[in-house]
């Protein structure tokens, strides 16, 4: 097969290859748990609205203010919450 | 339908209607290009990268309702990392001046390359096993011939030979889909 069909040779397809080397494999699983995290977050996200008091137990201490509220403070959750506490 | 068969646009299709593994497929099929738009082009720090990560995706997972092309996917990923990887280079920016924007006529250029990428990833990914895996592991993990004939269980020896014919293989099929192209 000659290169001059598509314009791309081996050394070519090679280098186009190494452009794209994979994401860490945690950082992935963590994207792939944001469906279950939703649920999560979204009831979080309505009390800290709802509740000035857990608001600010959470602004203090994410971590210890979501497992007190009796969720897993899981990286992502906790990372996520941080993200969207700033948009409430 | 095999995953890889699939557009872009019947992805975010089935991401829509919650079928619940389109979207570990979703993350797996744009997760090297995001990954790569924040390192290559924006260069920014792993611990930066990585909430650059989870951000494009927690926004692309709460977004991707309202997308307006479903085959638009890609760029509209493209945007949204851009745009978190500059304010992140912006916040840094204040704690260290001097960080300037990236050049936007640069960060073009590393686009339309990843794009190409992209395409490339796509006819490795219908070539299938075990030429995609061989390749992947040579060309996108760095992964020396021993390593790759442990790990298969094939004779190093023959592994630059594979590869060449690997290689061939994936321009056979890029060649295919540049006479038939597909949405995405």
């Amino acid at each position: 097969m000659s290169s001059e069909m598509t314009g791309y040779d081996e050394e070519r397809i090679g280098q186009l290859l190494r452009l794209l080397p994979p994401a860490p494999q945690g950082w992935i699983e963590a994207a792939q748990e944001l469906p279950a995290a939703r649920a999560t977050l979204d009831e979080l996200v309505a009390r800290a609205e709802a509740d000035a008091a857990f608001r600010r137990r959470l602004e203090a201490d994410l971590e210890s203010a979501i497992a007190a509220a009796g969720f897993e403070p899981s990286p992502l959750v906790v990372s996520r919450l941080r993200q969207l506490l700033k948009a409430v | 339908m095999a995953a890889t068969d699939q557009t872009d646009a019947q992805l975010v299709s089935r991401c829509r209607d919650g079928d619940p593994a389109a979207w570990n497929e979703f993350v797996e099929r744009f997760s090297r290009y995001v990954y790569a738009i924040a390192v290559r082009g924006f260069r920014l720090a792993h611990h930066d990268c990585e909430d650059v990560f989870q951000e494009v995706f927690a926004r692309a997972y709460e977004r991707l309702p309202e997308l307006r092309s479903d085959d638009a996917v890609r760029p509209w990923l493209a945007q949204l990392t851009r745009r978190l990887c500059i304010d992140r280079l912006r916040v840094a920016a204040r704690d260290a001046p001097g960080e300037a924007d990236p050049d936007a006529a640069a960060m073009e250029d590393v686009l339309a390359s990843l794009d190409e990428a992209m395409a490339v990833r796509a006819a490795l990914e219908a070539v299938g096993r075990p030429c995609s895996e061989i390749l992947d592991r040579f060309f996108c993990r760095d992964e020396s011939y021993r390593t790759i004939g442990e790990a298969l269980q094939i004779p190093a020896g023959t592994i630059a030979s594979r590869i060449s014919r690997c290689l061939d293989k994936v321009r056979v099929e890029l060649d295919g889909r540049k006479r038939a192209p597909r949405a995405s």
